[in-house]
């Protein structure tokens, strides 16, 4: 039924090619089609998975040998899953950070959902321990051995499980406006020999410990994120990040909407990554459709990408310098942005929130003015970044603040999956870009901006000159656009087939992944977003360890996250 | 004397306003049993400076606040409204901009946020979410209007709203506040929520103390 579906699309295609086309763009007829027969039913997606499924008793085992023996030492994702009848189960997605072309991907499940238990692997990888929170939140599955059950992004009152396909939510949640109830215990469940699981409380702050909150109002946590800090003298000893208070259950809405609707969520959740959010996930469903995007669709898409990577650098920098009381260079930062956002309005129509990718391709064409417009931007951000750097970078109380500070090395990064400006400042080659190049980054040349310091400076100076790297992937490709379509003529309702799809780009701040599972229907069964920002809140607690509490916004500003794309 | 039905707000005509209906019954009703002249005179003068120098809270938990920082940057520049005042404390600021989604974890939050501000205390609801739930009207975790929770003034709908709906808004509120009444009215809009507990416990307090 797929592959007829798909010859109707090719006829389709080809029938709209006359008039969706420019006169200039006959030699674009031609791929276009070719396109359903690279899409044979025979040949599986670009970017589909199908994880091997590893028992639970045996999936400890299984890890400890993938970490420690064949080098999978990057845990990508993990995500929790509701197959109904088949059980709940996890998605683990490994990859080595030394072979970047060698990924695994492993699932677990268990069919007892009165009281589903599988085993940890926080004790393998940091991120797991908060990726396991999560699922435990969404799905009620119990992870025997990990050091912190707790819900994160639910209050504590909360009943059921919200991302259960048979779960009441709304029943049994009605709006609670009692102050919110905050555990000073964490629950830890043990699998003893003969299979029985016991329960044990360990305190998460002494009686005797000083502890401060910092948010979830607060004018520095960028969003609404609290942090409960333990304090000694001024020396911070522990942070417990407490998630969710901009949980707005993306990926559950996502369920029970048509492909083309999910994609007006991306740009909400990274909202300085909303060109490559919504990148990402057209990208995926065109891959698992077997769709191919024209060059000029690819072009557009890499362009917009590094100008919303730049508005989001600038913006990182206006933030981060306000934050530590420099006004005048936040007022520099948003003059520039504002020459971002013009070209964004003239093409999208929007300045924040774009809706510009769509599947096939992108909404409109781009306006007469854009390529000057970006021309002219080009040589104006390289004299303005000099002019950050007479402002800002030289001056010795930020360099006081930033050199030697919130220090997070390769191996932590990797642990805790901080990729992005985060990851690179550490010395750890991690750009999406580079490793997997999608859309047009592999006819472009470009320097992968790596430090080896790791302090809140290196993650600072990181992000100048990556802007600079931006600019020179778009003065590459400004003036050779191809000629094309625009949008590729899909079906009126896009039905994605059977299986399991995973595409990643490179967004402002790391790398943004989704993870799609289709029943072949026209809304998702799954659909799960990689955060960037999620590990790099969950490093807070490691870079901030032994430093000052003043020091917690600049590492804060530096780590760069945006909360409701932790928060999803 | 009769409040003036058309205060004068800077470069808008009362005219180009939209929605001058509901402005004028807001208007009707407070001079429904009329103001005396020395009293309005002077709450005249303090309205005026009241609705030129309105001190938001900065509140934002989504993209509505990375616009509203555009708003305060050079090139809309909230300062020549007399907002620019951002207060990190909710005890100093006049003005809420709910700023982005509420979620249900963060609706007691907001609620003590709103509790805290000194009387007299204006809130605009700021984007879609803010106004009905926006694009996640339909999740489990999102309160479908901030008017569920705290009284709202002036709605700013868009996702984001443009800095220039921004403003629009906010002179709306300039309008709502020029027309107030401060002295011989009480300036709460809400029965103070604390005062019977607070009665309660100064009672169990006397009490306690008599009998010792």
């Amino acid at each position: 039924m797929n592959d007829m579906n798909m010859e109707k699309k090719g006829e389709a295609q080809a029938a709209a090619q006359p008039q969706a086309a420019q006169p200039k763009a006959a030699p674009a007829a031609a791929p276009a089609a070719a396109r359903p027969a690279a899409a044979a039913p025979a040949q599986p997606a670009k970017n589909q998975i199908e994880p091997e499924c590893v028992a639970p008793e045996a999936l400890l085992e299984r890890m400890e040998t993938l970490k420690n023996k064949e080098g999978y030492d990057f845990l990508e994702n993990l995500t929790g899953f509701d197959w109904e009848a088949d059980g709940l189960g996890v998605v683990y997605q490994l990859a080595s950070t030394a072979d970047p072309s060698r990924r695994v991907n492993l699932k677990t499940l268990t069919t007892d959902r009165e009281n589903p238990y599988l085993p940890s692997v926080a004790d393998l990888w940091d991120i797991a321990n908060i990726y396991e929170r999560e699922v435990y939140d969404f799905f009620g599955i119990r992870f025997t051995g990990h050091p912190d059950m707790r819900r994160i992004f639910m209050r504590e009152d909360w009943v059921g499980y919200p991302m259960r396909k048979d779960d009441e939510t709304e029943k049994n949640n009605p709006l609670r406006m009692t102050p919110e109830p905050l555990s000073d215990f964490t629950e830890t469940y043990t699998l003893q020999s003969d299979g029985t699981v016991t329960k044990s409380q360990r305190r998460l702050f002494e009686e005797d410990e000083y502890v401060v909150n910092i948010g979830p109002q607060h004018p520095s946590t960028h969003g609404v994120l609290h942090f409960r800090v333990s304090l000694e003298g001024e020396k911070i000893k522990k942070i417990d990040p407490v998630l969710g208070y901009i949980h707005r259950g993306v990926e559950k809405i996502s369920e029970k909407m048509t492909y083309p609707q999910t994609l007006a969520l991306t740009d909400r959740l990274d909202y300085l990554g909303a060109m490559q959010n919504r990148h990402a996930l057209c990208m995926c469903i065109e891959q698992a459709m077997g769709v191919e995007v024209s060059d000029r669709v690819k072009v557009i898409r890499t362009i917009m990408d590094e100008l919303q990577r730049i508005d989001s650098h600038i913006l990182f920098f206006s933030c981060l310098c306000q934050d530590l009381g420099a006004t005048t260079a936040f007022l520099y930062g948003f003059r520039d942005r504002e020459q971002i956002l013009d070209i964004f309005e003239e093409t999208c129509g929007g300045r924040l929130i774009l809706n510009y990718n769509t599947i096939g391709g992108v909404m409109a064409d781009i306006h007469p003015n854009f390529q000057k417009r970006v021309k002219a931007f080009i040589p104006y951000m390289r004299k303005n970044i000099k002019e950050y750097h007479d402002i800002f970078t030289g001056n010795v109380i930020f360099q006081n603040r930033a050199k030697g500070v919130g220090v997070l090395t390769k191996e932590q990064c990797i642990s805790f999956g901080c990729t992005g400006g985060t990851g690179r400042a550490a010395g750890w080659h991690n750009d999406v870009r580079k490793l997997r190049p999608y859309a047009a980054y592999d006819r472009v040349q470009f320097n992968e901006v790596v430090r080896s310091e790791g302090d809140s400076f290196a993650r600072y100076m990181i992000r100048l000159d990556e802007i600079l790297e931006s600019l020179n992937i778009i003065e590459q490709l400004i003036d050779n656009i191809p000629e094309g379509n625009f949008q590729e003529k899909m079906k009126p309702i896009i039905k994605v087939p059977e299986g399991l799809y995973y595409s990643a780009v490179e967004g402002s701040r790391g790398e943004f992944g989704v993870l799609l599972e289709s029943k072949g229907d026209k809304s998702p069964y799954r659909l799960h977003y990689r955060s960037t920002g999620l590990p790099l809140v969950a490093v807070m607690d490691t870079a901030c360890r032994d430093n000052m509490i003043a020091d917690l916004i600049t590492i804060g500003g530096t780590v760069d996250y945006v909360v409701p794309d932790i928060d999803r | 004397m009769a409040i003036n039905k058309r205060p004068k707000i800077k470069s808008i005509p009362y005219e180009e306003f939209k929605d001058n209906e509901t402005f004028e019954r807001l208007v009707a009703e407070l001079n429904a049993k009329g103001t005396n002249v020395i009293v309005r005179k002077l709450d005249e003068l303090i309205d005026w400076g009241r609705s030129n120098s309105l001190w938001p809270l900065t509140f934002a938990t989504s993209c509505c606040g990375i616009e509203f920082m555009a708003v305060c940057a050079a090139r809309y520049d909230i300062a020549r409204f007399g907002f620019e005042v951002t207060r990190n404390s909710p005890r100093q600021a006049d003005v809420i901009l709910v700023s982005g989604t509420i979620t249900t974890k963060m609706a007691p939050v907001l609620r003590r946020l709103y509790d805290q501000m000194a009387d007299p205390k204006y809130v605009v609801a700021v984007g879609g979410c803010a106004v009905s739930g926006g694009p996640f009207t339909k999740s489990y975790h999102v309160v479908n209007g901030v008017d569920n929770i705290i009284p709202v003034d002036v709605y700013v709908p868009g996702c984001p709203p443009r800095p220039e709906s921004f403003l629009y808004g906010m002179m709306q509120l300039q309008r709502k506040v020029k027309v107030e009444n401060f002295f011989g009215t009480t300036n709460r809009k809400e029965k103070d929520p604390y005062r019977d507990t607070m009665a309660e416990k100064a009672e169990e307090i006397y009490n306690e103390e008599e009998q010792a």
